[in-house]
């Protein structure tokens, strides 16, 4: 490996835009994603799924559909063994075995449209799909609501008669569809207000919005005679789903192995499962392979979204623009069972600023939507959307430069958040500066055309993560991660492993191990995957220069401390240098049987010190006053990575999150009629971004470095898409005089607050 | 499901007269696969009229043009004389759609589709265009704005099929326009669209109009009170006013997922006022 | 009835496949003919990750019945790269990062490359409204309209 040095130093790859390993495979269609798995003699499963939003059900006939020839099993909630109610930290979030299965097969009740109520496993797709219309399912059709505000009424139709609000007291008496009710408070809100000589207050309400990921959930499970359960599916966390199966399925953990598929796109939404545990069930009963894949209408009706919300905000600041009080109550919807993102929402909504009095309140509704499922920072773009379209009113009244006002607020090292801890280097002020030394800033606009500028904050996570580094016989090495790879995770720990070996890039060859080759890992969301998965990395890498270190020691007869591993050798120290020329990992690997065996690192880390990163979008646009249409003309994130593995793929992260961001904020909502049923399950009239849709997105990295993490790193995936909703509608106000509250900003939205302002100019008779 | 791929017009209609089950005519197929994967429709028979000939011609015909029904929309974008002739119908054609979808969907299919918010079916009724329909009793020449009755529904008889359209030929100084609202700038079902087409007299004073406005009512409608507002002006401001105007008047649309009645009739002015200004543009040059 | 039996060319492969009247371009050749780089990411059009080219045209193999295609050439994403050699496209895409989950590259690889036979030097304006009907939800575009334009360059230059 010796030509990989330079002047004795191991080349360094962190920071550098490297080829992805696992790149060609995805430009020649050989990747295998979810779908494109099969087994010998698989069948084909298909969900069964309830046409009412709201409804009892009172039987399940499935006689018909089990006589049809050719299928091979057919499951209902029968299936199913209750579970009780538990609540069980998730990551970001916390689940409760009692809805998980209720969610993933319908037991007492459908409670929403697409919900699933039977599942059958046919030899074709044909008999599969005949067979769901031969199950006769028997409903009582209960009232519906969808609403969050609608469900929060006292007469709302209740989706659950156990369901009594949480952290109110004293413990509510009825039943209601309001699960909880969270509180974080900081200092004294009412004596803030006091000192403020400006106060915005303004209600906000978003749409529900779908991750949106363009590969359909599938799943492909083989049960053997002995219960020994294999199952590849598309999922951000294998070793998640293993552990729902288990529970759903009554199945020791050791007899499920399951393998993640490359996977197309997640984003929160492929943290849970929907089809997994259905796959299972049918193998089971069949004894042969079942394969899933979800319908894209299916995906749009039946996994999670996530919340749509309303939110209040009340700001208030000094004339010369210090925020003296923040407060907030958030209203979101979890779906049919109780776990919106309020927490997180409630946690986030001022974490950006520095303000003495803070009070936020949130609410968790349930209503008769699908579930709503992590997505993205989850809860956090809604209500900072909010306190950002605020924070924009306060400038205009107090005629100050939004950037400068933010500038002056910003949360910063040593600022304590309302939230509880006190920030360590964080980097909102170096955003906010680079946004404002840009071209784009400084660029003069036309006549409706505006200018937003908006800032947005994720805390990031840590968490148990295993990473394992093999020395192959030749010198090379097998990295083994235990988090899915949705966007250059195998690249981004290649070269950490590369680096911190000394050896080349190309000398390091990754895959995501099953859940048989690893600890349990928790999954890719959070933004902690390379977080998380590169410090399991350097803490292996450390494993093998230490056992390198001790084999050469002992070869050449040296005491520990008179070697060192570095430039991707061990030397001898001292006196000895002269006398043992360097070994490289290819000279142990050589000799591994002789000096002791194989040699690997194995990184079993419950990862800490995730430091939060913050953002600041800057956009332009254009609206066209006759239609209400808005044009993204120009857009640039500036986000603090801490220090950027790979810089494509963290530009990539900022880009793809501000697209999702965009269409968040203008077209994409979930649209629901009057029974309740979902009118835009597919991605015609779910209208996401197109190409056509935006322009270029300018990304400036900046790095503030994370002092818990050896290469300072943050996690960057969640922040992109929390700034673009508020820097939307400010810039919508730049180009209108209008202040929108509502998203999304939709043309039909858009022309009527034209018109009620009389500024548009399309009745003809103005002009 | 039986699928038959005839290769002549009488096949065609000999195969769709004598099904008893549901037929449908395969042209591109954009909407019909749709349908049949989404279960709003199980034909017994699928008719694919892709192999006939006269259905994938476009020709000159007695100074106009014949498009044949299964034409697809990229072809017509490829087909720099047709397109000189009608720019608004060959763009109303490639605004269906992906460049994807414009490699299969057809003219004959957009109209047969039955849907009252088809691209290219305003831009057809704004050119004067006329359905060939083929079926059991022989050949019939239709007006296309008396092809489409309503949502679904069509005025074509049992086993009959569209053919192709003929395009009038064209007087100097004339052109065409078509522009449809949707909220992206892609991909999505008109929420509004509107077809028009003019000719100037020497003096640049527009002769002759047709207007065509799409998903303002339950079929595409054939405005004459637009038309009339702007024939004898050149389209200066009272005449924008006055088609606006006219082009409101006409609108009967819903509330949809896609749009509200005010906005729908708002837009319909707006692009009815756009489309005329693009065409007047393009017959002045042309 | 029977199904019907089709010969086509697949990527320069005669190919002959057994299929029924509803079964799409893109079910045969996920399942029939196990050519799984193309996708379904929505099986009604809208989505591009189904991209082929049929007898030369782009279309969406969701959109097109497998018995449509006798006697007609389709290339796929896995007829792309020659022998050992990435298109230039491929290479690119790899350069510039143009992919993160990877899912919907076939099918913008795919239309890039019909784009580009028809168009050597497409501005960015006619590469995004070419790719339209191509979703990604990773990305945000940028680097793949970069990619393509960088792939256009150096094709020109043969």
């Amino acid at each position: 490996m010796a030509e990989t040095l330079t002047n004795g130093h191991a080349q360094s790859y962190v920071g550098t835009r490297t080829i992805r390993p696992d790149g060609v495979d995805k430009v020649t269609g050989r990747a295998r994603f979810g779908a494109d798995f099969s087994l010998p003699g698989q069948l084909i499963g298909r969900v069964l799924r309830s046409p009412h939003p709201h409804a009892r059900i009172i039987s399940i006939d499935t006689s018909k559909a089990e006589a049809l020839p050719g299928v091979k099993a057919v499951i209902t909630r029968a299936d199913f063994a209750d579970q009780p109610s538990e609540f069980i930290p998730a990551g970001e979030m916390m689940m409760n075995y009692k809805d998980v299965v209720r969610n993933v097969m319908a037991r007492e009740k459908a409670l929403y449209e697409g919900h699933a109520v039977a599942a059958v496993a046919a030899t074709s797709t044909a008999i599969a799909r005949r067979a769901l219309k031969l199950i006769d399912v028997k409903y009582e059709v209960l009232p519906h609501v969808i609403d969050v505000v609608e469900a929060m009424e006292p007469g709302a139709p209740l989706l659950h008669d156990d369901l009594f609000t949480a952290g109110v007291e004293p413990k509510p008496e009825k039943p209601s569809n309001v699960a909880k009710r969270v509180e974080i408070s900081l200092g004294d809100i009412e004596a803030g207000f006091k000192k403020a000589d400006v106060v915005v207050e303004r209600e906000f309400k978003t749409a529900p919005v779908h991750q949106g990921y363009i590969e359909p959930h599938a799943a492909l499970a083989s049960v053997s005679e002995d219960g020994s359960t294999e199952l590849w599916c598309c999922t951000q966390g294998h070793f998640i789903v293993r552990a729902h199966c288990a529970r759903l399925l009554g199945l020791d953990i050791s007899k499920i192995r399951v393998t993640a598929s490359e996977i197309g796109g997640g984003f929160g939404g492929k943290t849970v499962v929907y089809l997994e545990p259905l796959a299972i069930a049918l193998s089971r009963k069949a004894k042969r392979p079942v394969k899933m894949v979800m319908s894209r209408e299916e995906v749009f009706k039946a996994s999670g979204p996530t919340s749509g919300a309303t939110v209040k905000v009340k700001m208030g600041a000094t004339k010369d623009g210090k925020f003296v009080a923040g407060f907030a109550e958030l209203k979101y919807q979890a779906g049919a069972f109780q776990g919106s993102p309020v927490q997180p929402g409630v946690m986030c909504a001022y974490a950006p600023y520095d303000i003495e009095n803070v009070k936020v309140i949130g609410y968790d509704v349930v209503s008769n939507r699908p579930k709503v499922a992590a997505y993205r920072a989850p809860g956090a773009p809604i209500s900072e959307f909010a306190v950002e379209s605020v924070v924009d009113e306060i400038a205009k009244k107090l005629r100050l430069d939004p950037i400068e006002l933010r500038m002056m607020n910003a949360a910063r090292e040593g600022t304590k958040a309302a939230y509880g801890p006190k920030f360590g280097p964080i980097g909102l002020e170096e955003t906010l500066n680079s946004i404002k030394k840009t071209e784009h800033w400084n660029t003069p606009l036309r006549k409706w055309q505006g200018r937003g500028v908006a800032s947005g904050f994720w805390f990031n996570i840590g968490g148990e993560t295993c990473a394992s580094l093999t020395i192959n016989e030749d010198g090379t090495v097998s990295l083994m991660a235990g988090t899915p790879d949705i966007g250059g995770l195998r690249a981004s720990l290649s070269m950490v492993a590369a680096d911190e070996l000394g050896i080349p890039y190309d000398k390091v060859r990754p895959i995501i191990g099953d859940t048989g080759s690893l600890g349990f890992t928790f999954l890719t969301g959070g933004s902690r995957s390379a977080f998380s998965g590169s410090m399991a990395i350097v803490e292996a890498a450390k494993q093998i220069k230490t056992e390198l270190c001790a084999r050469a020691a002992k070869l050449w007869e040296l005491k520990p401390d008179q070697v060192e591993f570095s430039g991707g050798s061990v030397r001898a120290l001292g006196s000895a240098a002269e006398k043992f020329k360097p070994m490289s990992i290819a000279d142990f690997a050589k000799i591994a049987g002789k000096t002791g065996g194989p040699i690997g690192g194995y990184g079993r880390i419950n990862a800490q010190g995730a430091g939060p990163s913050l953002g600041t979008h800057l956009v332009d646009l254009e609206v066209d006053p006759e239609t209400g249409r808005v044009t993204i003309l120009r857009y640039t994130v500036a986000q603090d990575a801490g220090r950027a593995i790979h810089p494509s793929y963290v530009e990539g992260q900022f880009q793809g999150g501000a697209v999702q961001g965009i269409g968040w904020a203008l077209n994409e909502e979930y649209i629901y009629g009057e029974d309740g049923k979902l009118q835009n399950a597919g991605f015609l009239d779910y209208r996401m971004p197109v190409a056509s849709d935006v322009p270029m997105i300018d990304a400036i990295l900046v790095e503030v470095a994370n002092p818990k993490h050896p290469y300072g790193v943050r996690g960057v995936g969640e922040t992109p898409i929390v700034p673009p909703l508020g820097a939307i509608a400010n810039a919508m106000e730049a180009a209108t005089g209008i202040r929108f509250t509502e998203l999304p900003m939709s043309p039909p939205k858009v022309l009527k607050a034209l018109k009620e302002k009389g500024a548009n100019g399309a009745s003809g008779s103005d002009r | 499901m039986r699928y038959e791929a005839p290769e002549s017009v009488e096949g065609a209609v000999a195969l769709l007269s004598a099904a008893t089950g549901e037929a449908r005519v395969l042209a591109g197929g954009t909407d019909l696969l749709v349908q049949m994967r989404a279960d709003v429709v199980d034909p017994e028979l699928i008719v694919d009229i892709k192999k006939i000939a006269e259905t994938r011609a476009v020709r000159e015909e007695k100074g106009g043009w014949r498009i044949g029904a299964a034409v697809t929309g990229a072809e017509l974008k490829e087909h720099a004389k047709l397109k000189r002739a009608w720019p608004g119908v060959v763009e109303a054609a490639n605004l269906i759609g992906s460049t994807q979808v414009q490699g299969r969907a057809t003219l004959g299919g957009n109209l047969c589709n039955g849907s009252p918010a088809a691209d290219s079916v305003p831009a057809l009724i704004a050119a004067g265009a006329v359905a060939t329909l083929a079926g059991p009793q022989g050949r019939r020449d239709l007006p296309v704005e008396d092809v489409m009755l309503g949502p679904r529904k069509l005025a074509l008889k049992k086993g009959e099929i569209v053919v192709s359209f003929l395009l009038p030929p064209r007087p100097p100084r004339s052109s065409d326009a078509y522009l449809r609202f949707i909220p992206r700038t892609e991909m999505d079902i008109a929420v509004v669209g509107a077809g028009v087409s003019l000719t100037l007299d020497g003096a640049g004073t527009i002769s002759a109009a047709r207007v065509s406005l799409g998903a303002v009512a339950a079929r595409v409608l054939l405005v004459q009170e637009a038309a009339q507002a702007i024939v004898g002006s050149r389209l200066d401001a009272p005449a924008q006013r006055r088609l606006e105007a006219a082009a409101r008047a006409a609108c009967r649309p819903i509330d949809d997922k896609r749009g509200t009645v005010e906005f729908r009739t708002d837009v319909a002015a707006v692009l009815t006022r756009r489309a005329a200004l693009i065409a007047l543009d393009r017959a002045r040059t042309s | 009835m029977a199904k019907h039996h089709i010969e086509a060319i697949v990527n320069g492969d005669a190919v002959e496949f057994l299929c029924e009247t509803e079964e799409t371009l893109l079910d045969v050749l996920r399942d029939t003919l196990n050519l799984t780089g193309s996708k379904e990411g929505c099986a009604s059009g809208d989505c591009g990750a189904c991209s082929v080219t049929l007898d030369g045209r782009l279309v969406c193999s969701c959109l097109v019945l497998g018995c449509e295609v006798g006697g007609r050439r389709i290339e796929t994403i896995e007829g792309m790269a020659k022998g050992e050699t990435l298109h230039p496209l491929q290479q690119r895409f790899l350069e510039h990062a143009a992919l993160q989950c990877g899912i919907c590259t076939p099918g913008f690889l795919v239309a890039s490359k019909a784009l580009l036979e028809r168009t050597p030097e497409p501005s960015e304006h006619e590469i995004r409204f070419w790719l339209a009907g191509n979703l990604c939800r990773c990305t945000g575009y940028d680097k793949i309209v970069s990619a393509v334009k960088d792939a256009a360059a150096t094709m020109r230059k043969g």
